[in-house]
């Protein structure tokens, strides 16, 4: 943790930084020529980076959580760890995205990732309804675009309207909510609210069950980022129907984004409801793990099962939040900020694979990836750790995120749901294994091209979030700490 | 003076109505239109809520408005990439319907 004061202007540095990349990308975009144009990638790739930079060394967040710009914006460990997950997650997604020959408006697609990057960096440290909605937005939309951005492809602008349907529908419902814990407490401050709630901000005190009821109609907004049952319908869809780069960012950033909004808001808020939202969370848990698991299994399409899978993934994380409202201190937000550092780097490199496969041989169906090994081993291999770790195999990050999060649901008493956890993963190490089966299957003779070609950002890519699957894993205690320093910010009721 | 409580329930029953729209209709435009209702059933609230909250305090303060000025811009910029995503869906599959978006399943 660095200095103790910090201008309001140096702290949000790195948001515009990420701005003032957007604009770039789309300047460069239109004067350089279609050759040049394949770069734009490394650009975004190499401004993430120096944006990352300037949020260590400059943004870095006083010892004691603030608030700025009139209380809009809270600078604390968890907006910092959530910033740095958000621009990894675009980065590896910059890379993925170049060499597209698809993709008509690269520029476009790059600039308006960014300005969602944007978007949940302010999710992240949004101390204040308003701009907690503006913030939600400002994601969700250029989201929508990337979804349906393949404009000749039937099933990617299909994905970007069915996003688009869904997420309107359930941000109205949340929003709703939102209007009505303002009626009832007269503040938009989310760390108010809880006071207003038993009378304290000069209006009387609001009956429980209208508390829970707005409660309910907020949770429904989080629970469609985050993907979780029964919020979960557009996932499958979309995932399948948009770039395969884009699914890669919606099931790790913007899950991410989604889940630190929900801890914020859940403890801030309704600390007093602790107990009743532990349940709620609970059973969208149960439903998301169960959900998910059970049918992945019958997936035929690697996009469809690895969006199955993410629901399911949803799940265990969600024991995490669970666990802290039945009062597991702060192991539970670490367990949950780990898992999602964990699943940040395993799902990017699945993602990533079924993107250079699907680009070099036209398919997404399970049964084509028969003796890829052959033909791609190094993809193979990345794909074999990233299923490894989706499953929950040691020495891998999916591993450890598994283990700390039943540990914590375990220490708030909710073995019941941690044993619930442990039997969904065992069915779902089953269809991840099979994947890893039908990759490392002989093929009798190899159809097309062999060995494929692989681009050089791709492999950068791939690389990376492999390394960061075993990075992550093998050394567990720096990650876990970084994981708890962004906790303890967010625990503020106990 | 109307009491909050009339606000409230016109605001419920617009949320409600907007809501049955989004489920009901199966025409991509149809489901844009309920969910503006729902959005304009937030906005009455903020408002009716604001001017509680005016009356009852001394000092005054704009927050409510800001909210319900903010949802305005962020409505419009929805409903702008909703329409274009329905025109992009309707000149690939020369349908608008919902139902007939059935290419994703399983």
């Amino acid at each position: 943790m660095g200095n103790g004061d910090i201008s309001p202007l140096t702290a949000v540095l790195p948001e515009l930084g990420l701005l003032a990349l957007a604009a770039i990308i789309l300047v460069l975009d239109l004067f350089w020529d279609r050759k040049a144009r394949a770069n734009l990638g490394w650009v975004t790739a190499g401004g993430l980076l120096l944006v990352a930079v300037l949020s260590v060394f400059m943004a870095q967040p006083p010892e004691t959580p603030t608030l700025i710009w009139g209380g809009m914006l809270r600078l604390d460990g968890a907006s910092f760890v959530f910033r740095m997950i958000f621009l990894a997650g675009a980065a590896i997604t910059a890379l993925m995205v170049s060499e597209n020959q698809r993709l008509s408006a690269q520029g476009e697609f790059y600039a308006l990732m960014l300005v969602s990057t944007l978007g949940m960096s302010l999710m992240a440290s949004a101390a204040d309804l308003v701009m907690l909605y503006l913030a939600i937005e400002t994601t969700s939309i250029p989201l929508y675009i990337l979804s349906g951005f393949l404009l000749r492809d039937q099933k990617s602008v299909e994905a970007g309207l069915k996003y688009l349907l869904y997420g309107a529908m359930t941000s109205a419902v949340m929003l709703y909510g939102f209007s009505l814990l303002y009626g009832f407490t007269g503040t938009t401050q989310i760390y108010d609210i809880a006071a207003g709630f038993s009378g304290q901000n000069g209006l009387p005190a609001v009956y429980p069950a209208a508390v829970i009821g707005a409660m309910l109609l907020v949770l429904v907004g989080f629970g469609f980022k985050v993907s979780a049952a029964p919020f979960h319908f557009w996932a499958p869809d979309v995932y399948e129907g948009a770039p395969t780069a884009v699914a890669g960012f919606l099931s790790t950033a913007s899950k991410a984004a989604g889940f630190v909004v929900l801890m914020r808001v859940l403890s801030a808020a309704f600390s007093d409801q602790a107990l009743v939202w532990s349940g709620v969370v609970a059973a969208l848990s149960i439903g998301s793990m169960v959900v998910g698991n059970f049918l992945a299994l019958a997936q035929k399409n690697i996009k469809r099962l690895l969006a199955y899978s993410s629901i399911a993934q949803a799940g265990y994380m969600l024991i995490g939040v669970a666990a802290a409202g039945a009062g597991g201190e702060s192991l539970p937000y670490t367990a949950t900020t780990y898992y999602l550092l964990a699943y940040l780097a395993t799902n990017l490199a699945a993602f990533g694979v079924v993107a250079a496969v699907s680009r070099l041989t036209g398919s997404e169906q399970i049964a084509d990836y028969r003796g890829l090994n052959q033909r791609a081993p190094g993809l193979s291999l990345a794909l074999a750790v990233a299923v490894l770790s989706l499953g929950g195999i040691p020495p891998f990050a999916g591993f450890f995120g598994k283990v700390v999060v039943f540990a914590s649901g375990i220490q708030a008493g909710l073995t019941w749901l941690v044993i619930i956890g442990i039997l969904n993963a065992v069915v779902g190490l089953y269809y991840y294994l099979t994947v890893l089966r039908v990759v490392y299957q002989r093929a009798e003779e190899v159809e097309g091209e062999t060995p494929l070609a692989i681009p050089a950002a791709w492999k950068t890519a791939a690389v990376l979030s492999a390394a960061g699957i075993v990075a992550i894993g093998v050394l567990f205690l720096p990650w876990y700490n970084l994981s708890m320093q962004a906790a303890s910010s967010l625990l503020t009721f106990r | 003076m109307i009491p909050l409580s009339w606000y409230l329930m016109l605001a419920a029953a617009l949320f409600a109505i907007g809501l049955f729209g989004v489920l009901a209709r199966r025409n991509a435009v149809a489901v844009l239109l309920g969910i503006e209702l729902m959005l304009n059933a937030v906005n009455i609230n903020l408002l009716a809520f604001w001017h509680r909250s005016q009356q009852l305090s001394a000092e005054p303060h704009v927050t409510g408005l800001v909210f319900a000025a903010i949802v305005f811009a962020v409505a419009a910029a929805e409903t702008a990439v909703a329409l274009a995503l329905i025109i992009s869906v309707y000149r690939r599959r020369d349908t608008v319907v919902v139902d007939e978006l059935d290419l994703l399943r399983g």
